[in-house]
Protein backbone atom coordinates (compact mmCIF):
# COMPACT_ATOMS: atom_id res chain seq x y z
CA UNK A 1 0.00 0.00 0.00
CA UNK A 2 2.55 2.11 1.01
CA UNK A 3 5.13 2.33 -2.39
CA UNK A 4 1.94 2.71 -4.17
CA UNK A 5 0.86 5.32 -2.55
CA UNK A 6 4.16 7.19 -2.58
CA UNK A 7 4.27 6.25 -6.55
CA UNK A 8 0.26 8.15 -6.77
CA UNK A 9 1.53 10.87 -5.13
CA UNK A 10 4.92 11.41 -7.16
CA UNK A 11 2.81 11.05 -10.29
CA UNK A 12 0.16 13.43 -8.91
CA UNK A 13 3.08 16.24 -8.07
CA UNK A 14 3.64 15.72 -11.65
CA UNK A 15 0.91 16.31 -12.43
CA UNK A 16 0.01 19.36 -10.56
CA UNK A 17 -0.23 21.50 -13.42
CA UNK A 18 -2.98 19.12 -14.80
CA UNK A 19 -4.77 19.24 -11.84
CA UNK A 20 -5.13 22.53 -10.99
CA UNK A 21 -7.56 22.57 -14.33
CA UNK A 22 -10.05 20.71 -13.76
CA UNK A 23 -12.89 23.17 -14.22
CA UNK A 24 -13.60 24.09 -10.38
CA UNK A 25 -13.33 27.43 -8.69
CA UNK A 26 -12.29 26.00 -5.42
CA UNK A 27 -9.58 23.00 -5.08
CA UNK A 28 -9.59 19.59 -6.06
CA UNK A 29 -8.73 17.64 -3.35
CA UNK A 30 -9.10 14.26 -4.49
CA UNK A 31 -6.97 11.63 -3.52
CA UNK A 32 -5.20 13.75 -0.94
CA UNK A 33 -7.02 13.14 1.84
CA UNK A 34 -8.70 10.62 3.69
CA UNK A 35 -12.88 9.32 3.69
CA UNK A 36 -15.01 10.82 6.20
CA UNK A 37 -15.07 9.61 9.16
CA UNK A 38 -16.06 10.94 12.95
CA UNK A 39 -17.65 10.82 16.17
CA UNK A 40 -19.43 13.89 17.15
CA UNK A 41 -22.05 15.35 19.26
CA UNK A 42 -25.14 16.76 17.00
CA UNK A 43 -26.71 19.22 18.16
CA UNK A 44 -29.66 17.03 19.10
CA UNK A 45 -27.27 15.88 21.78
CA UNK A 46 -26.95 12.47 20.37
CA UNK A 47 -23.44 11.02 19.26
CA UNK A 48 -23.54 10.18 15.94
CA UNK A 49 -20.77 9.14 13.45
CA UNK A 50 -20.26 10.29 9.35
CA UNK A 51 -23.57 7.74 8.89
CA UNK A 52 -25.30 10.50 9.99
CA UNK A 53 -24.90 11.94 6.30
CA UNK A 54 -26.78 8.79 5.46
CA UNK A 55 -25.34 8.49 1.60
CA UNK A 56 -25.55 11.90 0.90
CA UNK A 57 -22.86 14.64 -0.23
CA UNK A 58 -21.60 17.18 2.40
CA UNK A 59 -20.30 20.19 3.02
CA UNK A 60 -18.48 20.68 6.25
CA UNK A 61 -17.10 23.78 7.63
CA UNK A 62 -15.23 24.45 11.09
CA UNK A 63 -15.75 27.07 13.30
CA UNK A 64 -17.41 28.61 16.45
CA UNK A 65 -20.94 30.70 17.30
CA UNK A 66 -18.92 33.24 18.83
CA UNK A 67 -17.14 33.67 15.48
CA UNK A 68 -17.51 37.81 15.08
CA UNK A 69 -17.18 37.64 11.12
CA UNK A 70 -15.57 34.68 9.34
CA UNK A 71 -17.71 31.85 9.88
CA UNK A 72 -21.46 33.70 9.36
CA UNK A 73 -19.99 35.41 6.33
CA UNK A 74 -18.34 31.99 5.41
CA UNK A 75 -21.73 29.98 5.75
CA UNK A 76 -23.89 33.06 4.34
CA UNK A 77 -22.16 32.52 1.01
CA UNK A 78 -22.92 28.85 1.50
CA UNK A 79 -26.28 28.77 2.44
CA UNK A 80 -27.30 31.07 -0.68
CA UNK A 81 -25.23 29.40 -3.33
CA UNK A 82 -27.01 26.11 -2.59
CA UNK A 83 -30.32 28.51 -2.96
CA UNK A 84 -28.87 28.99 -6.06
CA UNK A 85 -29.20 25.27 -7.33
CA UNK A 86 -32.02 23.94 -9.05
CA UNK A 87 -34.31 22.24 -6.50
CA UNK A 88 -34.02 18.70 -6.61
CA UNK A 89 -29.89 19.25 -6.38
CA UNK A 90 -30.69 21.11 -2.99
CA UNK A 91 -32.28 18.56 -1.68
CA UNK A 92 -29.74 16.23 -2.43
CA UNK A 93 -26.50 18.22 -0.09
CA UNK A 94 -26.24 18.10 3.33
CA UNK A 95 -25.11 21.10 4.94
CA UNK A 96 -22.59 20.46 8.56
CA UNK A 97 -21.09 23.19 10.79
CA UNK A 98 -18.47 21.81 13.01
CA UNK A 99 -17.71 23.49 16.11
CA UNK A 100 -14.08 23.45 17.28
CA UNK A 101 -15.37 25.43 21.05
CA UNK A 102 -17.01 22.83 22.58
CA UNK A 103 -16.45 25.28 25.99
CA UNK A 104 -19.57 27.41 24.49
CA UNK A 105 -21.26 25.27 22.14
CA UNK A 106 -23.49 23.13 23.74
CA UNK A 107 -26.21 21.33 21.71
CA UNK A 108 -29.18 24.25 21.97
CA UNK A 109 -26.77 26.86 20.91
CA UNK A 110 -25.73 25.35 18.10
CA UNK A 111 -28.71 24.26 17.07
CA UNK A 112 -29.80 27.93 17.29
CA UNK A 113 -26.90 29.11 15.36
CA UNK A 114 -27.36 26.21 12.50
CA UNK A 115 -31.14 26.79 11.93
CA UNK A 116 -30.60 30.51 11.52
CA UNK A 117 -28.80 29.70 8.28
CA UNK A 118 -30.23 26.84 6.86
CA UNK A 119 -32.89 23.68 8.03
CA UNK A 120 -30.56 21.53 6.05
CA UNK A 121 -27.37 22.48 8.07
CA UNK A 122 -26.20 20.01 11.30
CA UNK A 123 -24.56 21.44 13.75
CA UNK A 124 -22.00 19.04 15.70
CA UNK A 125 -19.51 19.09 18.00
CA UNK A 126 -17.38 17.12 20.69
CA UNK A 127 -14.91 16.62 22.99
CA UNK A 128 -11.08 17.20 22.69
CA UNK A 129 -10.25 14.43 21.21
CA UNK A 130 -12.76 13.92 19.02
CA UNK A 131 -12.17 16.97 17.17
CA UNK A 132 -8.45 16.75 17.37
CA UNK A 133 -9.08 13.57 15.40
CA UNK A 134 -11.09 14.93 12.73
CA UNK A 135 -9.24 18.06 12.18
CA UNK A 136 -6.51 16.45 12.19
CA UNK A 137 -7.51 13.82 9.76
CA UNK A 138 -8.25 17.00 6.78
CA UNK A 139 -4.66 18.65 8.30
CA UNK A 140 -6.18 21.53 10.05
CA UNK A 141 -6.25 23.02 13.19
CA UNK A 142 -7.49 25.21 15.43
CA UNK A 143 -6.60 27.11 18.41
CA UNK A 144 -7.72 29.38 21.40
CA UNK A 145 -6.58 32.38 22.07
CA UNK A 146 -6.00 34.03 26.08
CA UNK A 147 -9.47 34.38 27.48
CA UNK A 148 -10.25 38.23 27.77
CA UNK A 149 -11.25 39.84 31.32
CA UNK A 150 -15.10 39.96 29.37
CA UNK A 151 -14.02 35.62 29.36
CA UNK A 152 -14.73 35.88 25.79
CA UNK A 153 -11.87 34.45 23.10
CA UNK A 154 -10.80 34.38 20.04
CA UNK A 155 -11.01 30.61 18.18
CA UNK A 156 -8.29 30.45 15.17
CA UNK A 157 -9.90 27.88 12.74
CA UNK A 158 -9.86 26.37 9.09
CA UNK A 159 -11.76 29.07 6.59
CA UNK A 160 -12.38 26.08 4.15
CA UNK A 161 -15.66 24.72 3.35
CA UNK A 162 -14.79 20.56 3.18
CA UNK A 163 -17.13 18.91 0.41
CA UNK A 164 -17.12 15.09 0.43
CA UNK A 165 -19.52 13.02 -1.97
CA UNK A 166 -22.06 10.56 -0.98
CA UNK A 167 -19.22 7.76 -0.65
CA UNK A 168 -17.08 10.03 1.99
CA UNK A 169 -14.68 10.96 -0.36
CA UNK A 170 -13.21 14.53 -0.35
CA UNK A 171 -13.61 15.85 -3.24
CA UNK A 172 -13.45 20.19 -3.04
CA UNK A 173 -12.23 22.28 -0.73
CA UNK A 174 -14.08 25.81 -0.99
CA UNK A 175 -11.81 28.60 -0.47
CA UNK A 176 -12.79 31.77 1.10
CA UNK A 177 -12.10 34.21 -1.42
CA UNK A 178 -14.92 32.52 -3.42
CA UNK A 179 -17.68 34.10 -4.53
CA UNK A 180 -21.48 33.08 -4.30
CA UNK A 181 -21.54 32.28 -7.52
CA UNK A 182 -18.37 30.02 -7.76
CA UNK A 183 -19.36 28.17 -4.86
CA UNK A 184 -23.03 27.35 -6.86
CA UNK A 185 -21.14 26.71 -9.96
CA UNK A 186 -18.68 23.92 -8.56
CA UNK A 187 -21.69 22.66 -6.09
CA UNK A 188 -23.80 22.46 -9.17
CA UNK A 189 -20.85 20.41 -11.13
CA UNK A 190 -20.07 18.18 -8.14
CA UNK A 191 -24.39 17.18 -7.95
CA UNK A 192 -24.86 16.98 -11.38
CA UNK A 193 -22.21 14.33 -11.90
CA UNK A 194 -23.56 12.23 -9.24
CA UNK A 195 -26.57 12.39 -11.09
CA UNK A 196 -25.22 11.43 -14.24
CA UNK A 197 -22.93 8.73 -12.32
CA UNK A 198 -26.76 7.55 -10.66
CA UNK A 199 -28.33 7.83 -13.96
CA UNK A 200 -25.39 5.10 -15.64
CA UNK A 201 -25.60 2.92 -12.91
CA UNK B 1 6.22 20.27 33.17
CA UNK B 2 3.71 17.93 32.08
CA UNK B 3 3.68 20.75 29.26
CA UNK B 4 7.24 20.38 28.65
CA UNK B 5 7.31 16.14 28.03
CA UNK B 6 3.85 17.24 26.46
CA UNK B 7 6.83 18.82 23.29
CA UNK B 8 8.35 15.92 23.12
CA UNK B 9 5.83 13.48 21.99
CA UNK B 10 5.86 13.70 18.63
CA UNK B 11 2.99 14.96 16.08
CA UNK B 12 3.37 12.59 13.81
CA UNK B 13 5.61 9.63 14.54
CA UNK B 14 7.88 8.63 11.68
CA UNK B 15 9.84 5.61 12.02
CA UNK B 16 12.24 6.57 8.87
CA UNK B 17 13.29 9.50 10.95
CA UNK B 18 13.64 7.82 14.46
CA UNK B 19 15.51 4.95 12.66
CA UNK B 20 17.27 7.56 10.69
CA UNK B 21 18.29 9.45 13.48
CA UNK B 22 19.19 6.72 16.48
CA UNK B 23 20.82 5.04 13.98
CA UNK B 24 23.52 8.02 12.85
CA UNK B 25 23.80 8.81 16.44
CA UNK B 26 24.53 4.83 17.54
CA UNK B 27 26.85 4.44 14.51
CA UNK B 28 28.80 7.55 15.57
CA UNK B 29 29.27 6.48 18.96
CA UNK B 30 30.11 2.86 17.97
CA UNK B 31 32.67 4.57 15.54
CA UNK B 32 34.35 6.98 18.16
CA UNK B 33 34.38 3.61 20.27
CA UNK B 34 36.61 2.13 17.34
CA UNK B 35 38.65 5.26 16.64
CA UNK B 36 42.30 4.95 17.36
CA UNK B 37 43.65 7.58 19.80
CA UNK B 38 45.05 9.35 17.39
CA UNK B 39 42.50 9.91 14.99
CA UNK B 40 39.80 11.07 17.30
CA UNK B 41 38.44 14.18 15.38
CA UNK B 42 37.89 16.58 18.64
CA UNK B 43 35.27 18.13 20.78
CA UNK B 44 33.96 20.72 18.13
CA UNK B 45 32.99 18.40 15.44
CA UNK B 46 31.68 15.47 17.82
CA UNK B 47 29.63 18.51 19.65
CA UNK B 48 28.83 19.78 16.14
CA UNK B 49 27.46 16.39 14.56
CA UNK B 50 25.49 15.20 17.58
CA UNK B 51 23.51 19.32 17.79
CA UNK B 52 22.96 19.00 13.88
CA UNK B 53 21.64 15.36 14.23
CA UNK B 54 19.42 16.12 17.27
CA UNK B 55 18.37 19.64 15.67
CA UNK B 56 16.53 17.41 12.67
CA UNK B 57 14.94 15.32 15.02
CA UNK B 58 13.77 18.16 17.27
CA UNK B 59 11.99 19.90 14.27
CA UNK B 60 10.49 16.84 12.65
CA UNK B 61 9.38 14.39 15.55
CA UNK B 62 8.64 16.91 18.39
CA UNK B 63 5.56 19.71 19.04
CA UNK B 64 7.97 21.88 16.98
CA UNK B 65 6.46 19.52 13.90
CA UNK B 66 2.93 20.77 14.49
CA UNK B 67 3.67 24.44 14.42
CA UNK B 68 5.73 24.22 11.73
CA UNK B 69 2.12 22.37 10.05
CA UNK B 70 0.32 25.59 11.54
CA UNK B 71 1.72 28.33 11.04
CA UNK B 72 4.36 29.44 8.15
CA UNK B 73 6.91 31.40 9.76
CA UNK B 74 7.48 28.36 11.95
CA UNK B 75 7.48 26.20 9.30
CA UNK B 76 10.60 27.96 7.64
CA UNK B 77 12.44 27.76 10.82
CA UNK B 78 11.83 24.29 10.21
CA UNK B 79 13.43 23.98 6.79
CA UNK B 80 16.22 26.81 8.03
CA UNK B 81 16.87 23.99 10.29
CA UNK B 82 16.74 21.05 7.93
CA UNK B 83 18.20 22.83 5.16
CA UNK B 84 20.42 24.85 6.57
CA UNK B 85 21.64 25.04 9.97
CA UNK B 86 21.49 21.12 10.90
CA UNK B 87 23.47 19.91 7.58
CA UNK B 88 25.74 22.53 7.96
CA UNK B 89 26.55 21.52 11.70
CA UNK B 90 26.81 17.80 10.24
CA UNK B 91 28.88 18.48 6.97
CA UNK B 92 31.89 20.95 9.04
CA UNK B 93 31.94 17.88 11.41
CA UNK B 94 32.96 15.14 8.77
CA UNK B 95 31.62 12.61 10.15
CA UNK B 96 32.31 9.90 7.57
CA UNK B 97 35.32 8.44 8.55
CA UNK B 98 33.61 8.02 12.27
CA UNK B 99 29.83 6.65 10.49
CA UNK B 100 32.03 3.84 8.71
CA UNK B 101 34.27 2.61 11.54
CA UNK B 102 30.52 2.77 13.60
CA UNK B 103 29.52 -0.44 11.20
CA UNK B 104 29.54 -3.78 12.01
CA UNK B 105 32.63 -5.19 10.18
CA UNK B 106 30.59 -7.87 8.59
CA UNK B 107 28.46 -4.98 7.18
CA UNK B 108 31.59 -2.97 6.08
CA UNK B 109 33.17 -6.33 4.30
CA UNK B 110 29.14 -7.04 2.62
CA UNK B 111 29.40 -3.48 1.11
CA UNK B 112 33.12 -3.47 0.04
CA UNK B 113 32.34 -6.58 -1.76
CA UNK B 114 29.00 -4.89 -3.63
CA UNK B 115 31.17 -3.28 -6.27
CA UNK B 116 28.25 -2.97 -8.30
CA UNK B 117 26.27 -0.86 -5.51
CA UNK B 118 29.43 1.65 -5.22
CA UNK B 119 29.54 1.17 -9.75
CA UNK B 120 26.04 2.76 -9.48
CA UNK B 121 26.16 5.32 -6.15
CA UNK B 122 29.17 6.97 -7.09
CA UNK B 123 28.39 8.49 -10.43
CA UNK B 124 24.63 9.43 -9.43
CA UNK B 125 26.54 10.90 -6.26
CA UNK B 126 29.31 13.03 -8.03
CA UNK B 127 26.77 14.14 -11.04
CA UNK B 128 24.43 15.60 -8.05
CA UNK B 129 27.46 17.28 -6.70
CA UNK B 130 28.24 19.42 -9.52
CA UNK B 131 28.73 22.41 -8.53
CA UNK B 132 25.67 24.03 -11.04
CA UNK B 133 23.52 21.02 -10.41
CA UNK B 134 24.08 21.78 -6.14
CA UNK B 135 23.51 25.48 -6.58
CA UNK B 136 20.55 24.41 -8.94
CA UNK B 137 19.01 21.91 -6.23
CA UNK B 138 19.51 24.07 -3.65
CA UNK B 139 17.44 27.16 -4.95
CA UNK B 140 15.25 25.20 -7.34
CA UNK B 141 14.10 23.09 -3.85
CA UNK B 142 13.20 26.04 -2.11
CA UNK B 143 11.76 27.74 -4.78
CA UNK B 144 9.47 24.66 -5.79
CA UNK B 145 8.15 23.89 -2.07
CA UNK B 146 7.57 27.71 -1.83
CA UNK B 147 5.10 27.76 -4.80
CA UNK B 148 1.77 28.40 -3.53
CA UNK B 149 0.09 26.03 -5.26
CA UNK B 150 2.80 23.32 -4.57
CA UNK B 151 2.85 24.60 -1.36
CA UNK B 152 -0.89 24.55 -0.73
CA UNK B 153 -0.35 20.69 -1.74
CA UNK B 154 2.47 19.76 0.04
CA UNK B 155 0.65 20.87 3.61
CA UNK B 156 -2.46 19.20 2.97
CA UNK B 157 -0.86 15.74 1.92
CA UNK B 158 1.05 14.13 4.48
CA UNK B 159 2.92 11.67 2.31
CA UNK B 160 4.27 15.03 0.39
CA UNK B 161 4.26 16.63 3.65
CA UNK B 162 7.22 14.14 4.35
CA UNK B 163 8.83 14.14 0.54
CA UNK B 164 9.17 17.80 1.17
CA UNK B 165 10.88 17.66 4.24
CA UNK B 166 13.35 14.59 3.08
CA UNK B 167 13.74 16.64 0.10
CA UNK B 168 15.08 19.69 1.96
CA UNK B 169 17.37 17.61 4.69
CA UNK B 170 18.97 15.31 2.30
CA UNK B 171 19.64 18.43 -0.14
CA UNK B 172 21.11 20.46 2.56
CA UNK B 173 23.79 17.18 3.39
CA UNK B 174 24.85 17.31 -0.09
CA UNK B 175 24.98 20.54 -0.42
CA UNK B 176 27.19 21.34 2.68
CA UNK B 177 28.83 18.53 2.60
CA UNK B 178 30.07 19.80 -0.79
CA UNK B 179 31.04 22.92 0.29
CA UNK B 180 32.84 21.62 3.40
CA UNK B 181 34.71 18.70 1.87
CA UNK B 182 38.61 18.57 3.00
CA UNK B 183 41.10 15.86 4.51
CA UNK B 184 41.76 12.66 3.20
CA UNK B 185 40.09 12.27 -0.52
CA UNK B 186 36.67 10.42 -0.53
CA UNK B 187 34.60 10.17 -3.48
CA UNK B 188 32.92 14.01 -2.87
CA UNK B 189 34.66 16.52 -5.82
CA UNK B 190 36.76 18.95 -4.13
CA UNK B 191 36.47 21.71 -5.31
CA UNK B 192 38.88 25.14 -5.28
CA UNK B 193 38.23 27.71 -2.24
CA UNK B 194 37.66 29.90 -4.19
CA UNK B 195 34.76 28.20 -6.30
CA UNK B 196 33.45 27.36 -2.97
CA UNK B 197 32.67 31.37 -1.92
CA UNK B 198 31.56 31.62 -5.53
CA UNK B 199 28.79 28.98 -5.03
CA UNK B 200 27.84 30.44 -1.93
CA UNK B 201 27.24 33.93 -3.05
CA UNK B 202 25.62 32.64 -5.82
CA UNK B 203 22.61 30.60 -3.78
CA UNK B 204 22.56 33.74 -1.69
CA UNK B 205 21.08 36.39 -4.04
CA UNK B 206 18.28 33.92 -4.98
CA UNK B 207 17.35 33.31 -1.28
CA UNK B 208 17.13 36.74 -0.58
CA UNK B 209 15.14 37.66 -3.60
CA UNK B 210 12.70 34.70 -2.68
CA UNK B 211 12.66 35.50 1.07
CA UNK B 212 12.49 39.70 0.57
CA UNK B 213 9.57 38.67 -2.24
CA UNK B 214 7.68 37.29 0.51
CA UNK B 215 8.58 39.45 3.11
CA UNK B 216 7.11 42.60 0.90
CA UNK B 217 4.63 40.67 -1.01
CA UNK B 218 1.02 42.55 -0.05
CA UNK B 219 -1.02 39.66 -0.87
CA UNK B 220 -1.38 36.49 1.18
CA UNK B 221 0.52 33.90 -0.70
CA UNK B 222 0.16 31.37 1.23
CA UNK B 223 -3.48 30.73 1.53
CA UNK B 224 -3.25 26.84 2.90
CA UNK B 225 -2.73 28.38 6.60
CA UNK B 226 -5.55 30.18 6.56
CA UNK B 227 -7.37 27.07 5.27
CA UNK B 228 -5.91 24.58 7.24
CA UNK B 229 -6.22 27.14 10.65
CA UNK B 230 -3.73 28.47 12.74
CA UNK B 231 -2.01 27.15 16.16
CA UNK B 232 -3.09 30.19 17.19
CA UNK B 233 -4.70 33.38 16.05
CA UNK B 234 -2.15 35.53 14.22
CA UNK B 235 -2.53 37.50 11.58
CA UNK B 236 -1.91 36.00 8.58
CA UNK B 237 0.39 38.91 7.00
CA UNK B 238 2.38 38.98 10.18
CA UNK B 239 2.91 35.16 9.87
CA UNK B 240 3.85 35.81 6.07
CA UNK B 241 6.25 38.74 6.99
CA UNK B 242 7.90 36.94 9.92
CA UNK B 243 8.31 33.75 7.14
CA UNK B 244 9.94 35.57 4.10
CA UNK B 245 12.58 37.41 7.15
CA UNK B 246 13.24 33.97 8.20
CA UNK B 247 13.98 32.71 4.37
CA UNK B 248 15.96 35.66 3.78
CA UNK B 249 18.40 36.82 6.36
CA UNK B 250 19.59 33.77 8.20
CA UNK B 251 19.24 31.55 5.16
CA UNK B 252 21.57 34.46 3.52
CA UNK B 253 23.50 34.62 7.05
CA UNK B 254 24.47 31.24 6.78
CA UNK B 255 26.41 31.72 3.11
CA UNK B 256 27.68 34.53 5.09
CA UNK B 257 29.29 31.80 7.80
CA UNK B 258 30.01 29.21 5.47
CA UNK B 259 32.22 31.72 3.47
CA UNK B 260 34.23 32.47 6.70
CA UNK B 261 34.38 28.72 7.40
CA UNK B 262 36.07 28.32 3.93
CA UNK B 263 38.22 31.37 3.88
CA UNK B 264 39.97 29.66 7.20
CA UNK B 265 40.28 26.36 5.69
CA UNK B 266 41.62 28.57 2.47
CA UNK B 267 44.06 30.41 5.11
CA UNK B 268 44.85 27.05 6.89
CA UNK B 269 46.13 25.56 3.94
CA UNK B 270 47.95 28.35 2.82
CA UNK B 271 49.91 28.34 5.37
CA UNK B 272 50.78 24.47 6.06
CA UNK B 273 52.28 24.94 2.22
CA UNK B 274 54.75 27.75 2.90
CA UNK B 275 55.84 26.62 5.92
CA UNK B 276 56.35 23.03 3.82
CA UNK B 277 57.89 25.14 1.05
CA UNK B 278 60.92 26.65 2.48
CA UNK B 279 61.53 22.94 4.67
CA UNK B 280 61.31 21.55 0.78
CA UNK B 281 64.09 23.83 -0.35
CA UNK B 282 66.39 23.26 2.66
CA UNK B 283 66.37 19.64 1.77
Amino acid sequence: MKPVRLALTALMLLGLSACADQGWNGKSIEGLMPELEFELTAETGETVTESVFAGRPVAMYFGFTHCPDICPTTLARLVAAVRRLPEPLQEELQLAFVSVDPGRDGPQQLADYTDAFSERMLGLTGTQRQLKALTRRYRTTYGYEDERADGSYNVSHSSAIFVFDAAGEPQLMLLDSLGVAEIAADLEKLLAERAENADNA
Amino acid sequence: MSEFLAFFVPWEFSWLVQISVWGALLLYFNGLRKTPAGELPGYAPIIGFVLGVVLMYLVTQTRFDYWSQYMFFVHRGQHLVLHHLAPFLIALAMPAPVLARGLPAGVREWFARQAWLRAAWVPIYRWLQQPAIACILFVGLIAFWLTPEIHFDAMLNVTLYWVMNWSMALDGLLFWWLMFERGRGGITPRLGYGTRVLLLFAVMVPQIIIGASITFADANWFEVYAVCGRAWPLDPMTDQHIGGLITWIPAAMMSVIGALVILRFWIYDDAARNAARPAAARA
